[in-house]
Parts: structure tokens; sequence; C-alpha cells
């Protein structure tokens, strides 16, 4: 009993659209991310360099990715959004 | 303790066990108790994604480590916000459509393979469970200060309603408590962070009049023939130690006796620099600078800038500064911060742990290297980037968060409460490195726990604000800890009771086994609780994530994105990242520090598991899959959502 399949899933036309943009978005990000790690491993001492407005590159950087991913997720969410209207799709509810 | 704290404490209590037993009457059915009927708002569910995210380790550990270690501890908040990016173009909306009430439920959908169903069961408990102690860690350290009960008092009491939550109402309940306390811990949180900047930083600090600065004294020394001896006549050297390349003596003045750094000036002059200890004797008695510890004699609270761009003194203090300029001063080159170290060993038969202050540089602090070695040896480097890749893919790998996507209707608010939930989490994390940087600079670090940093720097504002921030901190403990006992008491009865076993026979049955695994997950948490009093928390929470990004995301993302992916790769991927991580994790020098060994001879030099373990997982996934015939027609799922090229 109760081995029935997992949640009953909805017609997506915008599913495909949805799936290329994330993995080309999250690439994006995964980049900036890679070069902030990187440019700590390769050259730490950059890091503490004024960069805008008194903050260092550390702090201005670290800020920065969080930023980013915010700005990103709202533009993804745009993006989505506008298709799902134009294919009559409520995103797959 | 404070009559308010208390009051607050027992107000935020009887608020979430009142919301449970409102909420007990739509736990009745499965869909009710694991998945909040699926009726939860998106914008509530972002809320609530902040709540059940913004765990003790993030609140307690990561402000912490910052006002231990500087920007090293921001690093965590940086990785940890990152990893939603994961969650949020990759899995989310997948995550919805493919699952029903646990994360196995979505691994399987395309399979419905008994191993998948068992190895993913037990990949959740075994996450959960390193997520839980932490947690729990939390817990004990917070109700010391706030209700002035021992350790192991706290722990208990945040079982006990925990468990009291899950059993009641589950998802529903957790779902609300998360709700509230998410949004109060960054509401107060942001009021703390005003009230760092209005008050501005000082070389004295004096936590607003309330504590006076303590000026740490410095004796002239001078030694001749291997003999020291102190300018001031009162104090007589017992003997001197010398302890990883650092030398400590033992003076004595009216019979009492004191721990001193010696330190060598630029012009070769000696001074014995003022530390506070901790003696605790072959009989068992415990002294604190030189006196019997006590409730009125605890080691002193630390922590202070010796320079802003360098100035010292009254003409330092800076007055109200704006967000940017505090963070600027800390790091201008003129200016410095008094930090302290610990050093450990033995005086005859007695144990001495001598805390010793010692000047960094501002610019030091604010970037990276003081915790990870970024500039030190290349294992020390590979560790870092371990750390950073384990903090990036764990998010989208913790069964507690993915379990948030069943509550709402649609994939289409699984992806909005996403991003309302980086949005919180986000702002919440910029918000980390002020605290963190404020208690630095305010002496508030408690010197044998820096998780306790944070309420402390509360405290520093008055009573109010830190009962307000406690009774917060420990509803984030709540919030978290029910999050993670339903996500392992849905594993347990409906992953592998149910789905594995098949001994499930109706609906009700499973949710009355949810309810009995978690009061066994909550008995058991309350045990790991106590048993790792003491240890950093965001350091074991970043465990977890190098857990879960080993064991769970490969099989995630392999499943969603190639096609020739096959149950039995998915299984073997899981075992592989599970053991392959915890491996690492036991074999490293951090695990022979706890188990009481030299750190250098752990057989493995890697703290964090991540840059090993990840890899392994995904190569084990690919070559099983490659070596196991193609499952059957992946039935119920639409085709245009099967793992195929992009």
């Amino acid at each position: 009993m109760l081995h029935e399949p997992a949640a009953k899933v909805g017609k997506d036309p915008a599913f495909s659209f949805k799936r290329r943009l994330g993995v080309i978005l999250f690439a994006v990000y995964g980049v900036v991310y890679a070069g902030f790690v990187l440019l700590n491993l390769v050259r730490p001492g950059l890091m503490g360099w004024i960069a805008l407005g008194g903050l260092n590159l550390a702090v201005v950087y670290g800020f920065g990715l969080i930023v980013f991913a915010l700005l990103l997720a709202l533009a993804y969410n745009a993006a989505c959004s506008r298709r799902e209207a134009a294919l009559g799709d409520k995103g797959g509810k | 303790m404070s009559l308010l704290s208390v009051a607050l404490f027992v107000l935020f209590v009887a608020a979430v066990l009142a919301l449970s037993f409102y909420f007990a009457g739509r736990a009745k059915s499965a869909s009710g108790y694991y998945a909040a009927g699926s009726r939860i708002h998106w914008g509530v569910n972002g809320i609530a994604f902040a709540g059940d995210y913004l765990s003790a380790a993030s609140f307690l550990g990561i402000c912490g480590m910052i006002a231990t270690a500087g920007y090293d501890g921001f690093l965590y908040s940086i990785g940890y916000l990152a990893g939603w990016v994961v969650a949020l173009f990759i899995v989310a909306e997948p995550m919805k459509r493919l699952g029903k009430y646990t994360f196995t439920d979505a691994l399987d959908a395309k399979y419905n393979h008994r191993g998948i169903k068992l190895t993913a069961a037990i990949s959740t408990l075994v996450v959960s469970l390193f997520y839980l102690i932490p947690q729990m860690v939390g817990a004990g350290v917070l109700v010391t200060p706030l209700l002035g009960l021992p350790h192991f008092v706290g722990v208990i009491l945040v079982g006990v309603i925990v468990i009291t939550i899950v059993a009641t109402a589950g998802m529903t309940s957790t779902t609300y408590v998360q709700f509230i306390k998410g949004a109060l811990l960054i509401v107060f949180s942001t009021v703390l962070v005003v009230a760092l900047c209005l008050r501005g930083l000082s070389t004295t600090p004096d936590q607003g009049g309330r504590v006076p600065y303590r000026e740490y004294r410095s004796l002239a020394a001078a030694e001749s023939g291997g003999t020291l001896t102190v300018s001031d006549p009162s104090f007589q050297v017992a003997e001197v130690k010398e302890v990883r390349k650092m030398r400590f003596a033992k003076l004595s003045a009216g019979g009492r006796a004191s721990w001193w750094k010696v330190e060598t000036e630029a012009a070769g002059a000696l001074r014995l620099q003022e530390t506070q200890f901790v003696v605790t004797q072959a009989g068992g008695g415990k002294l604190v600078n030189g006196a019997p510890a006590a409730r009125d004699n605890q080691l002193a609270t630390v922590g202070n800038m010796a320079a802003i761009a360098g100035r010292s003194g009254v003409e330092a203090n800076t007055g109200s500064v704006g967000p940017f300029r505090f963070l600027g001063l800390i790091g201008e080159p003129g200016s410095k911060v008094r930090q302290w170290k610990e050093v450990r060993f033995a005086d005859g038969a007695d144990k001495v742990s001598v805390y010793y202050p010692v000047l960094t540089d501002g610019n030091r602090i604010m970037r990276p290297g003081l915790q990870f070695k970024v500039e030190g040896t290349p294992l020390e480097r590979i560790d870092f980037a371990s750390l950073m890749i384990a903090l990036f893919f764990g998010t989208a790998a913790l069964p507690h968060i993915l379990i948030r996507y069943y509550t709402v209707p649609s994939p289409a608010a699984a992806r909005k409460s996403t991003i309302v939930a980086i949005a919180a989490i986000g702002f919440f994390y910029v918000l980390t490195l002020f605290m963190g940087l404020g208690a630095m600079t305010s002496g508030v670090i408690n010197l044998t726990d820096n998780n306790m940093s944070a309420p402390l720097l509360a405290r520093s504002f008055g009573t109010f604000l830190f009962a307000m921030i406690s009774a917060i901190a420990f509803a984030t403990v709540l919030g978290t800890v029910s999050g993670l006992i339903i996500a392992a008491s849905g594993a347990v009865a409906h992953d592998v009771l149910d789905r594995f076993a098949g001994v499930i026979k109706s609906d009700q049955q499973k949710v009355r086994a949810g309810k009995i695994v978690a009061f066994v997950v909550g008995g058991v948490a309350i045990l790991l609780g106590i048993l790792f009093k003491g240890i950093n928390v965001s350091f074991l929470v970043g465990l977890a994530f190098a857990v879960a990004a080993s064991a769970n995301l490969p099989a995630i993302l392999m499943m969603l994105f190639w096609k020739r992916t096959t149950a039995r790769g998915i299984t073997a991927s899981i075992i592989v990242g599970i053991v392959s991580s915890i491996g690492i994790i036991l074999l490293s020098p951090t695990m022979y520090e706890l188990y009481g060994l030299d750190p250098l001879t752990a057989p493995i030099p890697l703290k964090n598991p991540g840059i090993v373990s990840i890899p392994l997982a995904f190569l084990a996934l690919i070559v099983v899959s490659l070596l196991t015939p193609a499952g059957a027609k992946r039935a119920g799922v639409p085709a245009a959502e099967q793992a195929a090229p992009l």
C-alpha cells in the first residue's frame, strides 16, 4: 500500500526554457564564485587592496557575490514568469 | 539572568507551543503532517526557508567565528548563500515536480528502486544528525547566560519542546515557527547592527558605560644567566615554561600565582604581558586568574581595537559611523585589533590554559587568512577550496531544506519562495559581518566559547536587546531542529517503513510512525548535543554540508541531466558519498584533536572532505551506471522532464 508514484506532475510547456536558462545562470554565478575562491588561493594579498569606498576587495567581492545572487535570481524569475505567461502556463500547477 | 530574559523566553516557548496545538488538526493526514498539505504561500515559505536555514550555525557560529577569526568566518556566509543559487537554478522546480514528502521521492521518481529508497533515506538520516548536533550544542550555549541553567538542561529543553512541536502538528507548525523566527531574527539583527553603528568604534570599549574597560598590565623584565627577573619587586618569578616557541612566566605576588607572557620588544628589552588563565588542579579544583572559580570570578570577556586608523585612547573614539565606514575603519592600514589566543600546557599535575593578547593589523582581519591558511601550504589551500566547494554544493542537497519545496502548491511557487529566501538570507549574512566584527571590537568575546558572541554583543546594548536576541536565537534552534526532525521522520516512516519495507498500511499509520520517529530522533539529538559541548557550531555545520554535497548532490544533478543514469548508479553514488565524506572526517586532524590524539598523526590531512568525496561520488555514479543496464521506462514522469541534453 501507498506505493503510489511520487507527486503527480502537470504539463509545463516552459520547462525546457527554464531548465536551459537555469543552467546558464548557474554557470555564470559559478564562474564568479570560482573566481573569488581562486583569487584567494592565487593572490590572497590582493584581497586586502582597498577597492571601493574604503572597503577592501575581500569585502566588496563578498558582498558582491551576495547581491549578484539576488540580482540573477530576480532576473531568472522575471524571465520564467514571462515565458510561463506567454505559453499560458501557471508554472506547472 | 534577568526577569526580562526569563519572561521573553517563556513567552516565546508558550507562543510556539500554542501555535503547534492550534495547527494540530491539520496534521491528521500524511500530506498534512509531512508537507503542510502543500498549502503554504510562497512568501511565507520563503521566510520559513530563511528560518530553517539561518540556524544556530549561521547566527551563533558564524558571528562567533568572525569575532575570533575576522573575515574567514564571513566566508561561511558567502558559501552558504551561494549554495542557494544551485537550489534555485537547478533543483527547486524539478524537486517540487518530482517529489511528494521527502527528497528520496524526487530522486526515486524515475526509477522506483529499493536501493535508492534505502540509501537516500539513510543519507537523509545521517545528514540530519550531523546538522542536529550543532543546533543542540547551540541550545545549550544559550541557556546558560539566558536562564542561568547548565548546558545539558538547555539541550534537553530544546529536545522536549521540538518533539512537542513536531509530534503535534508536523510540517505546518514547523513552517510557521520558522516563519516567525526567521522574520524576528532578521529584524532584531538589523536593530543590533544599527545600534552598533550608532555607538561607533573605540579603543577602550566600555559597553555603553555598563562594563568598565579593563587595561591589561605589562611589566618590565630582564634576563641574566638564564634567570628572569621582574622590575616590580612585589612579583617573584616562580618558573618559566616554553610552549610552542613562546615563553610564559609564572609569577607569585601576595601568595597568589599568575601567568604572564614573555615578550621581546623591538629594542631587545623584555616585557611580561598580563594574561588570563584557568588552572585545573589535580584534585579537581579550578582556579580562574589565580582565585577559585565562582559565579563572580569568571574569565573576563575580551576583544578591542588597539588603534583605529593610527589613533588610540579618547581621540580614537569615532562616534556614530555609517556601515561601510565601520568596516573601512577596522580594515584601515593604521588600525590594529587586540585578539586573544589560547595555549595549553601542564604545570606539574595541574593543567593550565593561558589566554594571551596579540595585536593583529586591521587589514589582516578584513581578508581571508587567519583561520583558513590561504597563504599556507598547498594542502592548507586545498582544504580551503574544499570547504568552499562543499558550502556551494551543500545547500541544494540538504534534505530538511529540500522538503520545504513540497509545502507550496506549485513549481512556480517553489521558485518564488527560493528567491524570497535568497533575499532574506543574503541580507542576514551581510549583517553577520557587522555583528561578528562588533563583538570582536566591543570587549564581549567569551574566551572559552565564541558561540555566544552575538548575544553578548546584544547584552552590551542593554538587557532588553540581549533578552530578545537570546530568545530569538533559542527560537532559531527550535525552528531548525523541528525541520531536521521532520526530515528524519519522513525518511524513516515514508521512505523506509512505507516505500522500502511496505509495512505501513494506512495514512494514519504513517503519521503515527513519523511521530514515533520524531521522539527517537529527538532523544538521539539530545544525547549528541550534550556530548559535543564546546565545539564551534559553524564548523560542525560545514561538515554536514560536506556530507550532503557528497551523498546527495551528485545523485540529484546526474538524475536530472544525464540520460544514462541508472538506479544502481544513484545508489552507488550515495553510498560512496556518505562513506568517503564521513571516513575523511573521522580520520581528519580535527577529529584526532577531539579524540585527544596528536592532529599531526591523522592519516588524512584534509579537514574538509568535499574536494575528494564529491568527485568520488560522481565517479561512482558514472562507472556503475555505465556498467548496469538502463532502467525500465520511467513511468509517471513527463517526457520533457526526463534527463536530456539541454
